[in-house]
């Protein structure tokens, strides 16, 4: 069963077309990682999956209704949690309130700092808890918004490049919580760290010029030519 | 000491203070107090907006006004007692922002700080237009008569201190209540990172409504109290100037920190009364201090305490 699908999703920003109909289907409890170069229209996708930008054209549905209506905090609270490409965590608030705010929308009293906990403990944050989250490495700062993710407890996991900046051992961490995840909780990955993909994605999608160049497999597409191409740019 | 148990402490000692305070202050400070405690009441109402949400609203004397009204010409025309007279103020302040906010709140930034300027001057040429009944700029005294809510004579001075007190008390525990409650936070949240706030799944508008509608209700409260207090109601008081005046007291005292609005209320009353005692050109004094003030203590005086010294302070 198709926990999220999009038929026929565009967007053009005046003469730009950023996506170009894209269909998709994502089963629950699949990793699907959302592949492609620069300006493929990857945020952009996202971004009309989560609601932050109405589409030009098409439908989004998210556990078989259509949301395409919906204002981007009620798919939230339908089950959708959304990590930014660009961090934006609440810089003038400890790191623990940060996570609190997350967890408070489904959760009340002690549920929300036991959760905030665990949340952190799973990043490995826990010791910062009482940081203000500007003054976090920008690594603990992307740590900072998976947690925000995690607490929500979400059916569908957007997460928007969350490797960039993090270490290797960071990197590592970060599989391992992907893989625990899996099974249980359906995650969409924009990744440019192809180990990150090769690693943890059931299923790939290939974006290039707003349109769907491929979809398989991560050997499949480690196979495809087609992929090479756009992202070597040779032919 | 817990920090709850230390806000606890600072916020009920400052009460406790301020109602030993009028057993011994001297005539006439206690009832600049009185007045201090009531203004500060309206900055109160106007730091949840401002402070805590992030919203600059230049038009807060429309509430203020509104339920000085709602209070006066209640008793003026309707005959309404004390109480009642209140509670329509009250209403009245509620009503007005409720409204206001659904049409204010369509804007953001600089257009939310025009179109509640704008709204608020409405109401200013709405009282004047309707001379009538408001007797406009001239305004109308209420009455010693008008003024016994159960048997208490509010005009008088150790009655009216009680008065103020328990309107600042009151006002001071809902700021409180509010800002350390989930929704509070969430208002918080909204000011530092509003985009954030709705990618976690909150209804900004409703916040935003909710927070604007506590404010104007509670500087509507703070309008009706003052008109029944000090026996009067003039168009002067939903004046541009009463506008101004919250932000101003907010600013210097702290914006987003609870004891803010009543430092800088009792700083800017003080820093005038005093420097007019000195010279005629005390707005030249006051205009210095206050640009000393921002100079070196950007976030007020007791958000400059809490960065400094006190970070536990709400």
């Amino acid at each position: 069963m198709n926990l999220l699908s999009t038929h026929e999703l565009s967007k053009h920003f005046d003469g730009l077309q950023a996506v170009r109909n894209v269909s998709m289907d994502v089963p629950a409890g699949q990793v699907r990682a959302l592949i492609g170069p620069n300006g493929a229209g990857k945020t952009t996708l996202v971004s009309m999956i989560s609601g932050r930008i109405a589409p030009s054209s098409g439908q989004v549905f998210f556990d078989a209704a259509n949301v395409t209506a919906l204002p981007a905090h009620a798919r939230i609270r339908r089950g959708m949690a959304y990590t930014f490409q660009i961090t934006s965590v609440f810089e003038r608030l400890p790191a623990g309130e940060n996570v609190a705010l997350a967890a408070r929308r489904h959760l009340k009293g002690a549920a929300v700092i036991e959760a905030t906990h665990e949340a952190l403990e799973r990043v490995g944050l826990q010791s910062l808890i009482d940081t203000e989250a500007g003054d976090l490495a920008y690594g603990h700062q992307r740590l900072l918004e998976i947690a925000m993710g995690l607490v929500q407890r979400p059916r569908l996991l957007i997460l928007d490049e969350p490797t960039q900046g993090l270490t290797d051992a960071e990197i590592t961490g970060f599989k391992k919580l992907v893989r625990d995840l899996a099974g249980k909780t359906t995650i969409l990955l924009i990744e440019h760290n192809m180990n990150v993909v090769m690693e943890t994605a059931d299923q790939v999608t290939v974006l290039n010029f707003g349109e769907v160049l491929a979809e398989g497999s991560p050997e499949e597409i480690r196979a495809e030519t087609s992929v090479q191409a756009a992202y070597l740019g040779t032919g | 000491m817990s920090a709850k148990a230390k806000i606890i402490a600072l916020h009920g000692g400052l009460l406790v203070l301020l109602f030993a305070l009028q057993f011994v202050l001297p005539a006439y400070h206690h009832g600049n107090l009185a007045r201090i405690m009531v203004l500060a009441s309206y900055a109160i109402g106007y730091n949840i907006l401002f402070g805590y949400t992030g919203l600059l609203s230049l038009g807060h004397a429309l509430f203020f006004a509104a339920g000085m009204y709602g209070m006066g010409l209640g008793i003026q025309h309707l005959g309404l007692s004390v109480a009642p007279a209140l509670l329509a103020g009250i209403a009245a302040g509620a009503v007005v922002s409720a409204a206001l906010a659904l049409l204010a709140l369509r804007t953001v930034g600089v257009a939310f700080m025009i179109v509640t300027l704008m709204f608020a001057q409405a109401g200013y040429l709405t009282v004047l237009y309707f001379g009538e009944y408001t007797r406009g700029d001239e305004g109308f005294v209420i009455q010693q008569a008008q003024r016994m809510l159960w048997g208490i004579d509010l005009s008088d001075a150790t009655n009216r201190y009680f008065a103020a007190l328990i309107l600042f008390a009151t006002c001071l525990a809902v700021s409180l209540w509010l800002v350390r409650h989930p929704f509070g936070k969430t208002l918080v949240a909204i000011r530092e990172n509003e985009e954030r706030v709705r990618m976690l799944g909150y209804d900004i508008f409703v916040h935003k409504l909710v927070a604007m509608i506590v404010s104007g209700t509670l500087s509507a409260a703070a309008g009706a109290a003052y008109g029944l207090l000090f026996g009067y109601a003039g168009a002067s008081f939903a004046s541009v100037q009463y506008s101004i005046f919250p932000l101003l007291w907010v600013l210097l005292g702290g914006a987003g920190t609870i004891l803010g609005p009543f430092i800088g209320t009792l700083f800017m009353f003080y820093l005038i009364d005093l420097s007019s005692g000195l010279t005629s050109a005390y707005m030249l004094i006051a205009g210095v201090v206050l640009v000393l003030l921002t100079l070196f203590a950007p976030q007020g005086l007791v958000g400059e305490l809490r960065n400094r010294i006190w970070r536990w302070l709400p």
